[in-house]
């Protein structure tokens, strides 16, 4: 496999979209053309996230659309990427496989996703159905559900008392949002407190509503080439030094919620090729679709140990300033999750930081960046490493 | 062996009440609710075989913003049954509001319930409860 890099990125503000999934995902991949000092017939294929087009807008097959508002050749093929909220990590990973293995020289990954547009009880419908429909989703689990679930379990297994950690799950939360404040691209560009967290609705037990990260829309999207491409076209190509991706079944298959089996598979995988340890990574964009998933997610990727990652964000550890930053940009929970385009914006913002082009989010001398995003109940996980 | 389980099987039984699995004739796990291979070793070679109704509860949340068609708060939980597969259920016979963590552990009874599909869904299908003993 041949050196990658990429070279311009853009996204749209995640929040509330006037625009369509295609309007949006124009003005993202327009953007990181531009950023790229490409052309779009530069393009050889287009790797496209979304994952309910079909509810949001009865818009079924929109990747050849996409391709086409940018003014791509007819000759570069347009593919749909599906991974639950792993979406555009999964396409951006196998872009970057398929120029690392020659097939292409340049092409561009991203999303899009309009969830609002279905309203909440359409929407949670919907990503329900990211569980298995015959052995869990008649039982009307949702996603906080899922994480409740996991929570309860931590809880339990670690003895910890229920308020205990819930008080440091709402520090993830208070944290991620004084990043995302700071942040003109996110969904919510405000602090919030631990007391107004726990003074939230009930949503799953024990997660309440500033538990949980929004529905958005938003688009984002990355542009890939060979690295001896790259330099030539941008000053600061930023590498994809490893790569991982695993698929679990369903969660009644997978036993114990605390630890995501699929994520210890992929990172693995990803600091193997990367030839790293999660001592070198200098920052993180995590998947953080609700506080106890943080939490979890810190401990599968070898920051903490099992059961020790809970107070990471309430002794500081993990905010700007802190010994190993995570979710600079605000994370899912106060960025946004429009799920087709999460992906793209987490490599978005690493991308940034190692350029260190963050302003008062940049996390100082970053050279080392990782992308963890998980789709679905656990079936999915995918891991990008990247290094300038 | 070999003796193909479906979905439809497993509605079948339970509508019965009885619950479906598979026993796999290479490692003697049983998978439930039934699939094409063993969960534990993937082997094919399965045969149906009804599994017990007790269980220990694992995990619960509580439902409180549903998807559409469905009426919260409900209680969804993971149990792992004596025959060794965890499932997923719906608690039943115990006040939503007055859950704590203290449920996990507890032995509980499984049976199953008919609930009412929407548009998406392959109809109304039947799933598991669980009792506490």
């Amino acid at each position: 496999m041949r050196e990658v890099a990429i070279l311009g990125v853009a996204m749209t503000k995640f929040g509330n979209s006037e625009k369509t999934n295609i309007e949006m995902f124009a003005e993202a991949g327009l953007g990181a053309i531009k950023n790229s000092n490409i052309e779009a017939k530069d393009l050889e294929a287009l790797f496209f996230g979304n994952c309910l087009g079909t509810f949001e807008e009865g818009q079924m097959h929109m990747a050849p659309f996409a391709h086409s508002v940018l003014g791509m050749p007819i000759s570069s093929p347009a593919t749909r990427f599906e991974g639950a909220c792993a979406t555009a990590t999964v396409a951006i990973r196998h872009a970057s496989l398929l120029v690392g293995a020659g097939v292409y020289d340049m092409v561009i990954a991203g999303g899009a996703e309009r969830t609002t547009a279905m309203g909440t009880p359409l929407a949670t419908r919907t990503f329900a159905m990211g569980c298995h429909a015959q052995y869990e989703s008649p039982l009307g689990i949702t996603f906080p559900g899922v994480f409740g679930m996991a929570a309860h379990m931590y809880a339990k297994k670690y003895n910890i008392p229920l308020k205990e950690l819930k008080r440091n799950m709402a520090e993830v939360a208070v944290k991620n949002h004084f990043h995302g404040a700071q942040n003109p691209k996110a969904h919510f560009k405000k602090e919030i407190t631990v007391e107004k967290v726990l003074s939230g609705a009930m949503i799953a037990d024990p997660l309440q509503l500033l538990d949980c990260c929004p529905f958005s829309d938003g688009s984002a999207a990355v542009i890939i080439a060979s690295a001896d491409k790259a330099k030539q076209l941008v000053d600061k190509p930023i590498y994809i030094a490893g790569t991982g991706q695993a698929s679990a079944g369903p969660l009644y298959l997978q036993e114990d919620l605390t630890r995501v089996k699929a994520r210890e598979v992929s990172i693995k995988k990803a600091y193997k090729e990367a030839g790293i340890g999660p001592k070198d990574v200098d920052l993180c964009e995590l998947h953080d679709c609700f506080t106890i998933a943080e939490i979890m997610a810190l401990e599968s990727m070898g920051f903490y140990e099992f059961g020790k990652g809970y107070d990471a964000a309430a002794k500081g550890e993990t905010r700007l300033g802190g010994k190993m930053v995570v979710n600079p940009s605000g994370g899912l929970k106060s960025k946004g999750h429009p799920i087709g385009a999460t992906g793209a914006a987490q490599v978005t913002e690493i991308v940034e930081q190692l350029r260190g082009e963050s302003g008062s989010r940049q996390v100082e001398g970053a050279k080392i960046g990782l992308v963890d995003t998980l789709g679905g109940d656990f079936g999915t996980v995918c891991n990008i490493i990247l290094r300038s | 062996m070999n003796e193909e389980c479906t979905f439809e099987d497993y509605q079948k039984s339970m509508a019965e009440n009885k619950i479906l699995g598979v026993l796999c004739a290479d490692c003697n796990a049983i998978t439930a609710p039934p699939q094409a291979v063993c969960r534990k070793c993937s082997s094919p070679n399965l045969s149906p075989k009804e599994i017990g109704k007790n269980a220990t509860l694992k995990t619960f949340t509580v439902i409180r913003v549903a998807p559409d068609g469905m009426n919260p708060p409900y209680i969804v939980a993971l149990a792992e049954t004596d025959d060794g597969p965890w499932v997923m259920g719906n608690l039943i016979g115990v006040d939503p509001d007055k859950t704590d963590v203290e449920l996990i552990g507890k032995k509980v009874s499984m049976s199953s319930a008919q609930g009412k599909g929407d548009l998406y869904s392959l109809g109304d299908i039947y799933s598991l409860t669980f009792s506490l003993q």
